[in-house]
């Protein structure tokens, strides 16, 4: 089977369905002749023709406005926001008219749009190039909210938001597309190395709103998604604790029997975002799990984020969560 | 559609129109197809750039009250004072004396010089990153040397001369670039992010275009304290697409604020060219539909540059309002060092350039005017790069990438509110915890053992 990267993940699964799916259109800024800045559409124009694979003006509410358009009129765009810190022109696109076209006309119109966009740090990108703000989308009815954390589930993920009737924000951890960024900047290791890097060629899908067991483990839950799950995994590893590790995979709809069924069989719980940690996505999970798992719980549930400062660029890594810090919130929950 | 009306179910209903015209009936169809736009140059073409449009002397000097539509010539045309041969010729001529051109030239080179060396640290893993301005050295300085010091800009990532004009320090700049202690913004930001409020140069941020509209605003507080003062920003070509430059051209023709409002065309926009962000690549005339000026000029044309800059800030302290300036220039080098423009342009497209260099032009007109020589600019160049170095240096001993950048962590929190909030102080304290437990022999502050990771 053939080993992928992220990049070449996102790429073959953009490939499968421009090729499958007549409907199914590629654009947004520098996406189209060039490939776009981190490469993920690299060659489709060439296979696919200009009229399906696109560079469009630098204006990315226009893309998502054009989006929804070509999405009512009977095509399924795949557009790209070149940074998901450049999302936010087109945030009243998004939150007002895509993720409510289906409620406010009674199910008579809908748009089958997946947004692509690169999210995280880990890059040297300072305040406007690692944002992670899934939240802002989790917190809009309407909306599915994807981010995988390997080249596997990025294809099928990817297969899946394009095939899906509801609108997708398909965020892309971008410290991920090379290789899997463990927590330690000075060495991150090849994806070809992992097993999730085996990527068919051809078509599968993975199913949203499924999240997956990274790592079995009975004394402790890790919930997390995004480049946390291998800065978490390796924490683990680090530490010796028998901890279950699960990758949401799929934000929104959150695949919460599976994070139930682990809590309430480890009693104890840490969840780890890199997005700041006030009204993050952790605090959801954290407040499903009280009501949830209340007699369950052993030990305060963890939350391990970023701070609430905007993404720093000198102090990167004392910001991102590290598997120090994972670490930490792990024995405590165990200490409890 | 009155026929849709009367068929209407209101559970049912199908739309129809009462409008009969088929395919067979429309006269001489075009081929109705999407139009996809593609660039004038890709890699393997043989670049070919039409002359501009005008030369110097050809388009008149109105007075700064002109109305707006007076100046349609100047919107789809192009305002030049240097010829090729470089003399300065035509009403536009800004009449410098030689002294404040060699002071141009001189801020030009420097720019230039911090350009190539700054491109050249990144390459040596001494900077995260860097965007070049190469080329464009006659929009950042000509195009700011006409302002006070009380006026207000918003420049755009691309324009570091901007901020020499201003009196930012070399050291400083290179401080910031770097991100360490001594960077003016506490290492928050990407090189090239400068903020220089001691020069009135408001806080550049990456998502762009952003601050057009802000320049808007800034000139309405102007007009709303009566104060004769300008506000004016910059964009890109790339940048004219985004919402802001229609929020910013409409805002500043309802309130008429003394603004000025800059499209820097330098072609690109990392891969797109101009011609597939806008059907109508005259950015200039686009303050038409507004009821505003709009001039186009050459940009790598000083005089040209700094006179237009000299009549819109004229026009804007009389209280005629606002101007569109579109400066036509070229982007010589890559978008940024994570770019490789070799993909989607010709390797050698920028050398036929119609507009030049703007150093060299400058250089060649005061040298024909007897005003400076090849030995003089020469060794200014040997100078400036000296100082350039020797800045560099000195600023690395504030703390570098290799050498750890020397800020305290503690400093994350600052500023996120004017005051810290409970909520951070207590994620500032559990971060101490965590990071002195972590480390056992470090004090709490200031984490010097962490900062070293900072290089990664």
């Amino acid at each position: 089977m053939p080993k992928m990267n992220m990049i070449h993940a996102v790429r073959s699964g953009l490939e499968v369905m421009l090729e499958r799916d007549p409907s199914v259109c590629v654009f947004g800024e520098d996406v189209g002749y060039f490939g776009g800045v981190f490469r993920a559409t690299q060659g489709l124009q060439s296979k696919f023709g200009p009229r399906r694979v696109f560079d469009t003006p630098l204006a990315e509410g226009g893309i998502i406005a054009i989006a929804i358009g070509m999405g009512i009129n009977g095509l399924r765009p795949v557009p790209e926001i070149q940074f998901s810190d450049y999302i936010f022109p087109a945030f009243d696109q998004i939150t007002n008219e895509l993720a409510k076209l289906r409620y406010r006309s009674g199910g008579e119109w809908s748009a089958p749009v997946t947004i692509r966009t690169p999210c995280g740090g880990g890059i040297r990108g300072g305040l406007f190039h690692s944002q992670s703000p899934e939240a802002y989308f989790t917190h809009t009815p309407g909306l599915c909210v994807v981010m995988p954390s390997n080249p596997h589930d990025a294809k099928g993920l990817l297969i899946s938001s394009i095939e899906s009737d509801d609108p997708v924000v398909f965020f892309e951890p971008k410290r991920l597309y090379r290789g899997p960024f463990d927590g330690n900047p000075e060495h991150v290791p090849p994806w070809r190395d992992q097993p999730t890097a085996e990527v068919p060629d051809g078509y599968y899908s993975t199913p949203l709103g499924k999240a997956a067991i990274v790592r079995g483990g009975e004394e402790v839950t890790v919930v997390t998604w995004g480049t946390m799950v291998h800065v978490a995994r390796a924490a683990i590893d680090e530490s010796g604790v028998d901890a279950e590790l699960i990758d949401l995979r799929t934000l929104a709809p959150l695949d919460l029997p599976t994070i139930t069924t682990s809590v309430e069989k480890t009693g104890r719980c840490v969840v780890v975002h890199e997005a700041p940690r006030t009204c993050g996505f952790g605090a959801e999970i954290v407040a499903l799990l009280q009501q949830h798992c209340f007699w369950s719980l052993e030990a305060p549930i963890g939350r391990v984020t970023g701070w609430d400062t905007p993404f720093p660029h000198a102090q990167e890594w004392q910001y991102m969560p590290s598997r120090e810090r994972i670490n930490r919130a792990v024995r405590s929950a165990l200490a409890a | 559609m009155d026929g849709c009306m009367t068929n209407y179910s209101p559970l049912v209903g199908t739309a129809r129109s009462s409008l009969r015209s088929a395919e067979t009936d429309l006269k001489d169809p075009l081929p109705l197809v999407l139009h996809v736009p593609t660039a004038p140059h890709r890699p393997g073409d043989s670049p070919r750039f039409e002359p501009f449009p005008d030369q110097p002397g050809d388009l008149p000097k109105p007075d700064t009250l002109s109305p707006f539509d007076l100046l349609h010539n100047h919107a789809i045309g192009m305002i030049r004072v240097l010829g090729a041969d470089g003399a300065a010729a035509g009403p536009w001529d800004p009449q410098l004396s030689p002294q404040q051109l060699r002071s141009g030239l001189e801020m030009m080179m420097r720019a230039r010089c911090l350009d190539v060396r700054m491109i050249g640290m990144q390459r040596q893993g001494r900077l995260s990153f860097y965007l070049s301005s190469k080329g464009e050295e006659a929009v950042a300085v000509a195009g700011a040397m006409p302002y006070s010091t009380r006026d207000i800009l918003f420049p755009s990532y691309r324009q570091p001369g901007t901020l020499l004009v201003r009196g930012m320090p070399l050291l400083a700049m290179m401080c910031h670039s770097i991100s360490n202690r001594h960077d003016n913004v506490k290492g928050r930001q990407m090189p090239l992010h400068y903020s220089w409020k001691a020069g009135n140069v408001v806080s550049i941020s990456s998502p762009v275009g952003t601050q057009l509209p802000q320049a808007v605003g800034a000139a309405m507080a102007f007009a709303c304290r009566g104060e004769r003062s300008v506000a004016a920003a910059w964009i890109g070509d790339g940048t004219s697409s985004q919402g802001d430059f229609h929020h910013a051209i409409n805002f500043a023709s309802v309130f008429l604020p003394p603004c000025i409002l800059h499209v820097v065309n330098n072609q690109w926009a990392i891969s797109t060219h101009c011609q597939q962000a806008t059907g109508g690549t005259a950015f200039a005339l686009r303050a038409e539909a507004y009821s505003l000026p709009g001039l186009r000029v050459d940009g790598n044309d000083f005089l040209a540059v700094f006179a237009v800059e000299q009549w819109a800030i004229e026009r804007a302290r009389r209280g005629g309002g606002p101007t569109l300036i579109e400066l036509v220039t070229y982007r010589r080098e890559a978008h940024s060092t994570s770019d490789d423009p070799t993909q989607y342009r010709p390797a050698d497209e920028g050398n036929g350039w119609p507009g030049g260099d703007p150093i060299d032009r400058l250089k060649i007109h005061l040298i024909q005017r007897g005003e400076w020589s090849e030995e003089a600019h020469q060794s200014l160049d040997a100078a400036l790069d000296q100082e350039v170095v020797a800045s560099l240096a000195h600023a690395e001993s504030f703390g570098s990438l290799a050498s750890g950048l020397g800020h305290s962590p503690s400093t994350m929190f600052d500023d996120v509110y004017t005051n810290l909030p409970d909520h951070l102080r207590n994620q500032l304290r559990e971060m101490q915890i965590e990071t002195a437990k972590d480390e056992p022999g470090n004090s709490i502050l200031p984490f010097v053992g962490k900062d070293r990771r900072a290089a990664g």
